[in-house]
This record gives C-alpha cells, sequence and structure tokens, in this order.
C-alpha cells in the first residue's frame, strides 16, 4: 500500500531523512518511534502530500508523489496534534466545508454518520471553538475519516489530551484498523502504542533503524527493544 | 463503538476527476467558508472597518483642505486608507489558516491548489469591497466629494482586485514565516506600487473631470496588472504553500 525508496529530504544544507526505505502492507498499523528530531513528523508530512521529496520515490496505494498528489489525497485521511478545524464554524458546518471540498455524495448523511461515530451528535451544531482539546480531536477523527480513506496517518494524536480522550481516540484508532485500513502512526508513547500497533518501526537520524512486527515482541519488551535500537543507530 | 460508516458507492476510491466544475465547487466553498466564519467572529472588517475610518479621520482634521485641495488629494487618501485596511485583512484572513493547522487541511484536500488562492482571493476581495462601500459614503460626507461616479466605482474595483491578488499570493508565503505581520507589508507595498499610482492617478483623473483619453492609459495599466498577477499567482501558487 505503501512503499518509499531511499527518501532524502533535505531544509537547506541540514539532511532530516537520510535514504528512508519504508513499506507497508494493505491493512497493516504501524508505529513510528523515535525521539524528537528524528524526522517523524517530516517522513508523515511528505507522506501526506504536504511536503515535497528532495530524493526518493513514495508511491501510495498504486500512486507516486508529488506526480500523482490529488489522487494520493483522495485516499488519505490525516490527524495530527493540530485539529486543522475553523474555531468560528460549527461541527457540522466544519465537515459540511470538507465534504464540499472532497465532493462526497450524500453529504449532509454521511456528516451525521461520523458525527455520531464520534459522539458529537448532540453538539453539532455548537461552535468549535467551544470544544474542549478532546473534542477537537474526535471532530478532526470524524473529518479525516469523513471521505472513508484507505490509508490514516495520524502524527502524535494523543498530545494534549487526557485519559478519557486518550482511551477514546485509542477505540476509534482500533475501529479505523479493523475496517482493514492501512495506518501509520508517529508516538512517543511506547505503553500505548505497544497495544494497537501490528508493527513497529524505529527512525533514528533520518533512517530506520529498527522494525519488529508485534507477534516477535511482547508489549513489555517494547521499550528495551526501542532503546537497543537507538543505541544500535 | 459503532462501526466506521463508508461512503455510498465506493465514491471515496474514485479520484476527482478534472475540470471546471469541481474547481468552481471548491473555490465556493473556501469563499463560504470564509463568510461564515468572518460573520461570527466579524474579527477581520471590524478591525478594517475601524482602521480605515480612523485614516480618513485623520486626515480630515490634518490637512483641514479647501475644496479645491480636496479634489486633489482625495484620491491619495483613499489609496492609502484601501491599503492599509487591505493589508490588515491579508494579514488575518491566513493567519486564521495557519494557526489551528487549516492550512495544511486545505492543502490535504484533493483539488487544484490554485483553488485555494482563488477562494481566498475572492473572500478577500469581498472583505475589501465591503469596507470600501461603507468608506466611501463616509468620506463624501467628511470631504463634501461625490465619490459616486461610475468611472471612479470601476477603478477602486479593479484597484482592489489587483491588491488582493497580490496581497493573497505574499500574504500565503509571509504566514509561513515567524516575522508575518511584518514581513507582508514589506513585501506587499513595492509589488504594489504600479497600481497605486494607477489607481490614484485615474481616480483623481475622474474626480477633477479630465478627458477620457488621459484617464484611459491608467485603467489599462490596472487591468493589464491585474491579469498579470492573477495568471502568475494561478502558476505559482502550488510552489509557494509546498515545504
Amino acid at each position: 500500500m505503501i512503499t518509499v525508496h531511499k527518501l532524502v529530504k533535505r531544509f537547506g544544507l541540514k539532511a532530516v531523512l537520510r535514504g528512508l526505505d519504508f513499506s507497508v502492507e494493505a491493512g497493516e498499523f504501524v508505529a513510528l518511534l523515535g525521539p524528537n528530531g528524528a524526522g517523524k513528523t517530516t517522513f508523515l508530512r511528505i507522506l501526506a502530500s504536504l511536503s515535497r521529496p528532495t530524493l526518493g520515490s513514495v508511491n501510495i496505494a498504486g500512486y507516486s508523489l508529488p506526480g500523482q498528489a490529488s489522487a494520493v489525497r483522495r485516499r488519505l485521511g490525516v490527524v495530527s496534534h493540530l485539529p486543522l478545524l475553523y474555531g468560528d464554524l460549527t461541527a457540522e458546518e466544519n465537515l459540511r466545508f470538507y465534504a464540499r471540498m472532497y465532493d462526497i455524495p450524500h453529504a449532509d448523511k454521511r456528516i451525521s454518520e461520523v458525527l455520531d461515530l464520534v459522539g458529537l451528535l448532540p453538539r453539532r451544531r455548537d461552535l468549535v471553538r467551544t470544544f474542549s482539546r478532546g473534542m477537537q480531536q474526535r471532530l478532526a477523527i470524524g473529518r479525516a475519516v469523513l471521505h472513508d480513506p484507505e490509508v490514516m496517518l495520524f502524527d502524535e494524536p494523543h498530545t494534549g489530551l487526557d485519559q478519557d480522550a486518550c482511551l477514546m481516540l485509542d477505540t476509534v484508532l482500533r475501529e479505523v484498523a479493523a475496517r482493514g485500513r492501512t495506518v501509520v502512526m508517529t508516538s512517543h508513547d511506547l505503553a500505548r502504542v505497544a497495544d494497537l500497533a501490528s508493527r513497529f518501526d524505529v527512525l533514528s537520524r533520518g533512517v530506520i533503524a529498527a522494525s519488529i512486527q508485534r507477534a516477535q515482541i511482547e508489549p513489555d519488551n517494547l521499550l528495551a527493544f526501542y532503546r537497543q535500537s537507538l543505541a544500535e543507530a | 463503538m459503532q462501526p466506521i460508516p463508508q461512503v455510498e458507492n465506493q465514491v471515496s476510491v474514485k479520484p476527482r476527476s478534472g475540470g471546471i466544475g469541481p474547481f468552481i465547487r471548491s473555490v465556493s466553498a473556501i469563499v463560504w467558508k470564509d463568510l461564515a466564519a468572518e460573520l461570527r467572529s466579524r474579527e477581520l472588517l471590524s478591525a478594517m472597518l475601524v482602521f480605515a475610518l480612523l485614516v480618513i479621520l485623520i486626515f480630515n482634521f490634518a490637512l483641514e483642505l479647501d475644496a479645491r485641495a480636496r479634489a486633489t488629494v482625495t484620491a491619495g487618501v483613499l489609496w492609502v486608507t484601501f491599503a492599509f485596511a487591505g493589508t490588515l485583512g491579508l494579514n488575518r484572513s491566513m493567519a486564521m489558516e495557519k494557526d489551528r493547522g487549516c492550512l495544511d487541511g486545505l492543502l490535504l484536500a484533493p483539488v487544484d491548489r490554485s483553488a485555494i488562492y482563488f477562494g481566498k482571493a475572492i473572500g478577500n476581495l469581498i472583505f475589501m469591497l465591503i469596507v470600501e462601500a461603507i468608506v466611501l459614503p463616509v468620506y463624501t460626507v467628511l470631504y463634501s466629494v461625490n465619490l459616486f461616479t461610475p468611472g471612479l466605482l470601476l477603478v477602486i474595483v479593479l484597484g482592489s482586485i489587483g491588491y488582493v491578488a497580490v496581497g493573497t499570493l505574499l500574504s500565503t508565503m509571509a504566514v509561513q514565516t515567524r516575522t508575518r505581520d511584518v514581513l507582508l507589508p514589506i513585501l506587499l507595498f513595492p509589488m504594489v506600487i504600479p497600481i497605486l499610482i494607477a489607481a490614484v492617478k485615474s481616480s483623481t483623473g475622474f474626480l477633477q473631470g479630465s478627458a477620457m483619453a488621459d484617464i484611459l492609459p491608467w485603467i489599462n495599466l490596472l487591468v493589464v496588472y491585474d491579469v498579470i498577477f492573477i495568471a502568475a499567482a494561478f502558476m505559482v501558487f502550488d510552489y509557494i504553500v509546498e515545504e
């Protein structure tokens, strides 16, 4: 579903990604782990077609980036620690705006379904700026699944959420994975992703330093694996 | 937790077809979104309007003009007011997109990115025209100069289109920097000097009743400037928003 070959990204003279190779099968849930500055967000922004690679090839669902970016975007849902929502619009208006941008048919029905899914149907006519951080993140997930994407990218989605909101997000993430979607998620919270992902990749100094399937590791040993991978990188 | 509902008829896996229909739909969605948000907050319009009214009030007391002098300086005062108020609006309009990551939300949509430019530019133009529509009668009362002539109104529309065409492009660049509030006027004013000169000259021509042959070259310059910068923005916007 996702194939990345020899990906390089430079900002000026600074190379953030240095020949990164990465592939994800359809339906896999990959947790991308790594310290601050490892290049996780940069990598996800390239996958999301928000940033252009300096060198290398990126292919998502059979479409290459940046050449076929529009077709790739149609198949992507992105959730970051920012909600990407307009505070002066209601929850419903925000989704209606994105439904028009994605040209979604039967938009009213779909918006109601998604609001119901994220538990915000009773608050559909409230302004987003009156929502708590957790509610905004729930609506952000609703925005990301609105067009029923095949691939979902989560960039540290738990940032700033309280315990209840984190649990709700985990439930949605499990549901997303159970529907057969391909998921790539960056996170610093190893305990949380140990339960969610089917594969763990460690990104260090702009390359994938190590990768392991969930079946090959006990959740309790993930931290040791992570530390060892960074030490050997 | 309920299962995530699927979009009917598998539309999610069907790439959006190209053409003018989706382009216009995306542009109108962005314009609708900007108008709806502004209707709620009144953040942008009120700032532009208060600023514009204060400027013409200050000029009115500072200059203490006689009737003849009024006709000479009116165009200058008007365009200084529109330019500064417009900069306020342009800055705020893009900052709203950037602050909550909404610009990324727009860029993630499977639409031609020039549609984002046109949507934002049309929204900015509407806000600027609203402010101008309120400033003009106030100016007419304060300065006792009739500004409601078809020629002058045409110049104001053409000048505003050019100003917004360049301003929307530059505000998209400036908003991605740490010094966005300072950077926009520094980039914008040198770029709009031709349009401000042409607008002031043609406005003065209409106010003083000059011959059409004297005014026409300035109007032609306005039209050419508008066309060139709209075309340039259409071509380069994709590169400006991409990292």
